[in-house]
Order: C-alpha cells, then structure tokens, then sequence
C-alpha cells in the first residue's frame, strides 16, 4: 500500500543539491511513500527576505503552508534546513498573532488555517518508517564510522522546534546506528558552516567549515552526514577553499542522511546522485562482522 | 432589637476626596437599626477611638461598623476599642470604603452611593454577628527540627540553650549537612569543619537535644503547639549502645569501591562505613544495597571482626513517636548536576565537576588529602576553569532564579586553588559578579588582584575534549565579544542549588507551602520570613531558597527566637473563625449525616469523625467535628456540605446572604 506525503522540494532540491531530491525520492519509494509535491509553490524566503522584509518573510511561507492546506496534506515533508526553519517560524509567529495571520492572509489572498505541519526529513523518514523495522530492509550495513552533522537550524530555536537536544541532538546517530554505521562522538556537530556566506565570504566559510571536517577525521569519522543542502554544499563545494588540509581531510566524503540511508538499502548509487558531489563518494566496501 | 454605630472616616483625604464621608453617615443614619452614626477624619486616632467607645457606652449599642480601610490593617485597633467600651470585639467589623472604593474611583455620586452600599452591607452582618470567644489551646514545649545540617544544628542549639527539649532528625548517619563537606568558606577562608565540628559535639552532648540520625519524618497530626510526630528509625543494622565507633568493620570491609556521598562521588567508601572521621555520632552504617552480606548472602566480615559484637543484620526499621510544640524544617538544599543540559559535557568527562566535588578535592580530609588532582588520571590540574550560572538564571534550562553562593565559592575556590598550585591558571567565567555581603567584593577583588585569577565575563557555550584537554569554548564579551577557547585540565561547574530530594513530598506532610522550584514558601518574604502559612512551622537555612552559611544561620537563630517565643505562653490564642458542625437535641442530635465529603475536601485535615452514644455506648450515629486548633476557617467545607451541616463562625451562610441580599 502506498502511503502519500505532501512534500515542499524547495530551490536547492531542484538544483544544486538535486541529489538529496534524488535519494529521498529513491529512498522514499523503497519505503512504499509517495512524496506528493505543494502544487504551485513558490520559494520560502530563505535568508533573503527576513533580512529585508517582515511582512513578506511571513508572506511566502505563509502561502506554500496555504496551498498545502488547500490540497488536502497534514504533513509536508521540509527536506532543507532553511525552508524547514521558515515554514515552521511563519507558522508559528502566525499562531501566536491572530492580527498578523489575517493581515498575511489577506496579502496572499487564501485561506490560512495553519493546519498543515511542515515536518524535517528526519521526522519525515520516521513517518515512512511507523511500523516498520529499519534494520531489517538493510541489505548492506554502511559499516563505517560516521559524523553526523546537524548545522544550526535543524534543532534551534528549541522553544519552537521541540525537537531533539538543541546542543547535543542525537536523532541522526541513531537513525545511523539503525543502518549499521557507527556514529562518532565529537564535538562540532551543531557548529555553524557558515550558511549563506558562501558566496559573499567564502574565505569565512573555509574558516568555519575547516575545524568540523578536522575533528571529524581525527575522531575517525569516514564520512559526514548531513541533512541540510546548505551544509553539505560548504562542506563538499568549499574543500579546496580551507587551506592546509591533510590528505583525510580532503577527501571525507559528506552524504546526505538519505543517501547513507539508500547505500545500507541497497539502492544504486546513481539513483541517490552519489555521482554528483565534489568529493568523491568512494567508501570502500567493507564486510560487516556477523552480515 | 440591634442597636448599631456606624464611624465613617475620611483617613484625611485617602477617602474623603472622592467620597461624601458626611453624606454616608447621614445615609446610614436612616437605616433601621442603625442607632449612631457619624463621619470624622480619623477614626484610627486616640479622639477617633474615644468617639467609638462613648458612643457603645451612651448609646448602649450591640453592633459597631467602621467605614474605613481594609480590615488588614486597623481591625484589631477598632476591635480592641471596643472590647475596651464592654462589646465583644466580634461585633466590631469594618467597611473597606478606601482600597474598594475611594483610592479606585473618581470623586462622583456613584462613588458615595457605593460607600453607602458598602456600609449597608456591613451593618446587614453586624446585625446578625454573635459574639465570639478567642480559641485556647495548651503548648508542649519540645520542638522538632527536621535536619542536622547548620540551620537545624543552630535552630536546636538556641532552643536547647533557651531551655526547652528539642527532638532533632537527620536523614543522613551522621549530623553536619553540606558545611561538613566544605574545605573553607568565604570570605574568611577559615577552614569549615574546624567551626562547625565543635557545634556537631555540642549538639551530641547537650541534655536538652534527643539526636535521631539516619532517620525521617514518617507523619505528622496535629497543630499548633500539639503536634504528634512519628519518626522513621531506619536500621542501622548496629546495635548503638555495643558499638564503640572503633572503624575496624569499616577497615575490613571488602567492598571498598561504592562512591561516597560525602565526597559528592569523587571519593569512596565501604559498605558498612562512617560518613567522615569526624561524623556524630560516630557509628557505622551498613548500606544493604552494597553489602555482600545483603546482596549475595555471604561475607559476614563485619560480624567477625567486631569487637564488641554490635552487628545486626536483622536489625528493622524502628517508629518512635513524639508530641512537639513546633516544628522547624531545616532541610536544606542539594547541588545539581548538569547532565540535563549536555553541551557542557558532565558526567561525560570525569575532570567536568560540580562546585562541590572541589570543595572535597581541596579538602584536606578529601579522597586527594587536599591537592587538586584530577580525577581522570590523579594529575595535578595545571589549567582550571570555573564557570558561574551554570544552569542558573537562564529561563532555557528551566532554572531561572540565582543560586546565590556560586559567585562567592568560585572565586574562594579559584583562590584556593591558585594558593595550591602557585604556578596553575584559573580562569572564572562569570554573567555577573554577584556578591553582595559583608567583605565579599572585597574578598573577589582579592582573587582577582592578589592571586592574578583571570575573570572573563562571558558565557560558555560548550566543553569538548581533546587530547586529554578541556576546550572550554566561550567568549569575552567585555572585549566584543571575541571568542575564547580554553585548554583546560579540570573544570568546575557553579551548578544550580535546587531543593532537597524529597522536598514536595515533606512540604505535603507538613502541609506548609512550596514555589515552583520545591524550595518552602514563607508567610511573607519581608515581614515573616523565617515562619511558613501553618501555624507552628517555621523555617531555616537552605531549604526555603539559596543561602550562605552567614544567612543560614541568621535565620535558624530567628527562627529558634519565634519558637522560644511561642513556648513562652502556657496556652495560645486562636481566632474563632472557625467552622462548626451543627447540633441539636436528640433523636436528631445534627444535621450532619455523616458523609464526609467534607473531612476529604478540608486542607488542614481539622475534619474529624465524633461518635454520639447512647448511656449504654452503643453508637447512635457519625458526625463530622471540626477541631478548633487545626481549622483555619477557610470554608471549604461550608460550600461542599450537601446538607449545610456546617456554618463558618463570623461568616455564617445567612449573614453573607443578609449582605447580599443588602445590596
């Protein structure tokens, strides 16, 4: 039985980052859900327009969250980071302020009930997964040690999030754990990357990303996990840019959480877009004591 | 027929700015019944008073109704003018026509008309107000204080010394609390058990005080000046009258490896053990849930090595019960961990420690004999960062009031510290330095001018290690915010003082108040700190909110001082506002049918059960009785009674509807 999920792809799932796209559509199949696409959305805002603003920052999430509501979703599937951030603010800045929902209601001329509850991808993968073993549809264990990577805007603000430990969240090494991968314990995992300045600083970028990726590999991390589109182009586009770099460093591949999680499926590697990142995804096959 | 006085006062022009005080008089005067009625501008002065008690007397009046200011503040002064003039002062009731009336309304015909109502209301229950009689009831002069840290130790010590018996519990084997855990206290640096051990000895010693350690409070019935008490014994598994405190049980011992709540973990101990060597009393506990004799059923080391044979494996809890006439809560605070917060990474790495678990690193009769070491790898900590607020005052980490002492250990730590390893870095972070006391910023500036500790003002965001070290990232924020990252070998967490374990669950059976944070409430924070909202407790130390030794102590004497005060009178005086149980003459003897809705619903559990006898004793029926000393007439019982059984002295269901009705 196929299960449906409304799901917001954003700008980056449609182009630079197509590969997250790519796996969590693939992985999403394997699991039997059907990822059903916001008809007509639009971009979330992003960084550009809280900056500049207000009333249009509220405006375009506020009319994605409309148009879901108005296909019938309860649930839409958020994969990046910063869409998810802005859906979940707008929705709740609206639901504190009676005022404020009818007066961006009435710009964006729908509707607005706010019963539509945008989801991240880890919450959306626990979703496919209700009632369903993990461990069991893995048909080759990502036997390697892994750094899971959260950035920032995944589990912050807390007050509003409610999701995991904002200093220490844990949800994506045991989702890890799950897939037979070993996660590490360090110390960077909720360390900014830099976001947005990627292209306006990206000696900056270089800087903050450089200590992430260091301790990753001295803990003896193989790979990062990441599950933000931001995080994972600084950290993979941006290697050249750090400077002094050992040889390990620059060469830990950084796979989205879908992408680990199709590997461990068995899923080919182009159908997760391993292909497509700057850093070669060249994990060396590993036999798992006891598979 | 009721003969009633009203006294309008204008309290200057509190009142007869915006109303028409004469015109209320006049008003009133009209009413049936009301016999005298005047205005004047101050009926709580020396005239005002005489005006009052010539009236009662020439106008023989059965009723007087002050319109004036709230009840709170002058109704014993009218109520005791009029007892002067012959009236029983339960005659005597006020209208607030100041704060419910004149200090919230404009000056205009509808205020006066609400004075006037108000008034009218009062005179409506004046005319169907009974005289009263103060409640008496008898005081046993023995007070229970609950703990043996240094609140209950000076609570039980001035009691004692004034000359009355005190029965003083501790849940802990030996007396001393935290202050015994200390190595020196601030701002003195003189060292902690040097001046608290002596008071431990006299507590032991003195005629007066009944000790009972490694025990709790089972129950408490009762109130004011009659408490019934049961204390829960717990076995010792040592008879106490053989054992001579010689330690050889302790020596012997072979499980040797349990951590030692006296040295907040960083130490251990044994299973059958003494606390620390200076512990009173100076006997042994077995702790079951690590002894082998209790666990696996072998061992018996103990048992063989005893001299004096005192061991008891089968020895059982024990009740003691007692009669007290107060009680004071002494029971302290504990230290919080951090692990509910994991950026700082507690209980993840060893050498990340509570403020606590230093103060026994830098005690000499500690696990290191006084040297800093840490308790990783026993090496001395060359590098050593404190961190204040470390759960406190942030609304985030579900703390946010401040603990108080933390401001002043560190920088006394730091100071210790850099007085041991002259060579050492310490490195305090701080939001604020918060220390207001006698020669305490003096004693900060010392640690940060004479012995060179580097205080950074600035928060840290997250403790991670790396190559043996501590990185302690934070930030300057007097420098703009530049961050900071500190290689450190130990790091000491000003953690949050939170209540005692147990707290809530003591606060219910004693039935006093507690805040949202289970530290007890006082009856008021400025005028009646030191006594709680139930009669005959009263507070000390810790266990109300955060406090020092010089605070603590304060309030223990002041608390001693309102319990001495208490048993300075051979019988108390209650208001009899109370509740009462109808009765009547047989075969119906009461409206009560003896459902006990009401011995459920009554908060101060005054709710008893009275059985009626015929002359044989056969049972002729149940009825509720309210006991006088406990009932504090708030009318719970009243609303809930479903055959109106009960009526509130002073507040009867017909008055209060006479002063509706009124309106």
């Amino acid at each position: 039985m196929t299960m449906k999920m409304g799901f917001y792809p954003g700008c980056s799932l449609k182009g630079s980052s197509r590969e997250f796209n790519e796996s969590l559509c693939a992985v999403m199949d394997k699991l039997g859900v059907e990822l059903e696409e916001v008809p007509d959305w639009n971009c979330c805002g992003a960084t550009a327009a809280h900056n500049l603003n207000h009333a249009l920052s509220l405006s375009l999430p506020a009319r994605i969250l409309a148009l879901a509501e108005g296909a019938g979703m309860q649930e839409i599937a958020v994969p990046c980071s910063a869409c998810y951030s802005r859906l979940v603010m707008t929705r709740h800045e609206l639901q504190e302020n009676e005022a404020l929902k009818a007066e961006i209601a009435d710009i964006i001329e729908m509707d607005l009930a706010l019963n539509a509850v945008p989801i991240n991808v880890i919450q959306a993968l626990d979703r496919a997964l209700e009632g369903a073993s993990l461990e069991s549809l893995v048909v080759a264990p990502l036997a390697y040690k892994v750094a899971c990577y959260y950035g920032c805007l995944m589990v912050r603000p807390p007050k509003v999030l409610r999701f995991d430990q904002p200093e220490d969240p844990m949800t994506m090494d045991r989702m890890m754990e799950r897939v037979g991968a070993e996660p590490i314990d360090w110390a960077f995992k909720v360390e900014c990357c830099g976001a947005g300045f990627s292209v306006s600083r990206t000696d900056l970028v270089a800087k903050l990303c450089k200590p992430i990726v260091t301790d990753a590999v001295k803990r003896g991390a193989e790979a990062l996990i990441v599950a933000c589109p931001m995080c994972q182009s600084n950290l993979d586009m941006r290697r050249c840019a750090i400077k002094g770099m050992s040889e390990a460093e620059a060469h830990i591949p950084v796979l989205y959480i879908t992408q680990a999680i199709g590997l461990a499926l068995g899923i080919d590697r182009k159908d997760l877009g391993l292909q497509r990142h700057l850093v070669k995804v060249a994990l060396p096959r590993r036999a798992v004591v006891g598979a | 027929m009721a003969r009633i006085g009203v006294f309008v006062c204008h309290c200057g022009e509190n009142i007869s700015a915006t109303v028409d005080c004469a015109k209320v008089a006049e008003t009133m005067s009209g009413v049936p019944g009301v016999v005298h009625s005047v205005d004047y501008k101050y009926m709580c002065s020396d005239p005002g008073q005489t005006m009052i008690r010539d009236a009662i007397k020439e106008k023989n009046l059965t009723g007087v109704v002050v319109a004036a200011c709230s009840p709170r503040m002058h109704e014993p002064t009218f109520r005791r003018a009029c007892a002067d003039a012959g009236l029983n002062p339960y005659l005597c009731e006020m209208a607030n026509v100041r704060e419910h009336c004149s200090w919230v309304h404009e000056k205009s015909e509808a205020t006066t008309e609400k004075a006037t109502d108000l008034v009218r209301v009062m005179v409506e229950k004046v005319r169907r107000n009974e005289p009263l009689f103060p409640i008496k009831v008898p005081v046993t002069k023995t007070a229970l204080v609950l703990g043996g840290g240094v609140a209950g130790i000076q609570a039980a010590l001035d009691i004692a010394n004034a000359g009355h018996t005190v029965i003083m519990v501790e849940r802990e084997p030996s007396i001393g609390g935290h202050m015994a855990q200390l190595s020196e206290t601030f701002p003195t640096l003189d060292c902690s058990q040097c001046i608290l051990t002596p008071r431990m000895v006299e507590v032991a010693q003195h005629p007066n005080i009944t000790l009972h350690t490694y025990s709790e409070l089972e129950s408490v019935e009762g109130f004011i000046g009659n408490f019934n008490v049961k204390i829960r014994k717990k076995a010792r598994h040592i008879d106490e009258t053989l054992c001579t405190g010689c330690g050889l049980c302790a020596l012997k011992c072979p499980q040797k490896k349990i951590p030692s709540e006296f040295d907040a973990g960083v130490g251990t101990r044994t299973a059958i053990y003494v606390p620390f060597p200076q512990a009173v009393p100076n006997k042994p506990v077995i702790d079951t849930d690590n002894c082998l004799y209790f666990q696996k059923g072998k061992c018996r080391v103990c048992e063989k090595v005893c001299p004096t044979k005192a061991i008891r494996y089968d020895q059982e809890d024990t009740i003691i019960e007692a009669d007290v006439g107060a009680i004071v809560a002494a029971t302290g605070f504990e230290v919080k961990g951090c692990d509910f917060f994991p950026e700082y990474g507690f209980g993840k790495y060893p050498d990340v420690i509570t403020g606590l678990q230093f103060e026994r690193l830098a005690s000499a009769s500690g696990p290191t004999l006084g040297e800093i070491r840490r308790p990783s790898d026993g090496t001395i900590a060359e590098t050593v960062v404190f961190i204040s607020c470390a759960g406190s005052r942030d609304p985030a980490k579900g703390i946010e009031y401040c603990s108080k002492i933390c401001c002043m250990y560190l920088a006394k730590h730091a100071m210790l510290y850099k007085h041991k390893v002259h060579h050492g870095k310490a490195y305090v972070f701080y939001m604020d330095i918060r220390a207001g006391g006698k020669m305490y910023e003096e004693f900060v500036r010392r640690a940060i001018e004479e012995d060179h500790v580097s205080y950074i003002r600035g928060r840290v965001s997250r403790i991670y290690e790396e190559d043996g070290k501590l990185v302690v990232k934070g930030a300057d924020t007097l420098l703009g915010g530049r961050p900071i990252d500190v290689r450190a070998d130990l790091v000491v967490l000003g953690t949050a003082v939170v209540a005692g374990e147990g707290a809530e669950e003591l606060a219910q059976k004693l039935h006093i108040s507690y805040d949202p944070y289970f530290f007890f409430a006082e009856a008021h924070p400025k005028l009646r700190p030191v006594e709680t909202n139930t009669a005959g407790i009263f507070l000390a130390g810790a266990c109300q909110a955060p406090r020092d030794i010089p605070e603590t102590v304060s309030q223990a004497s002041g608390a001693a001082a309102k319990v001495v005060g208490l048993f300075s009178q051979s019988e108390l005086s209650r208001e009899p506002v109370i509740a009462v149980v109808h009765r009547t003459a047989p075969p119906l003897f009461s409206k009560c049918v003896g459902c006990f809705l009401c011995e459920s619903a009554c908060p101060y559990r005054a709710i008893e059960r009275e059985e009626i006898k015929d002359r044989q004793g056969r049972v002729l029926k149940v009825v509720a009785k309210v006991n006088p000393g406990l009932c504090q007439g708030c009318g719970t019982c009243v609303a809930l009674c479903r055959v109106k059984a009960i009526d509130l002295q002073g507040f009867t269901n017909e008055q209060v509807f006479a002063e509706l009705v009124a309106l």
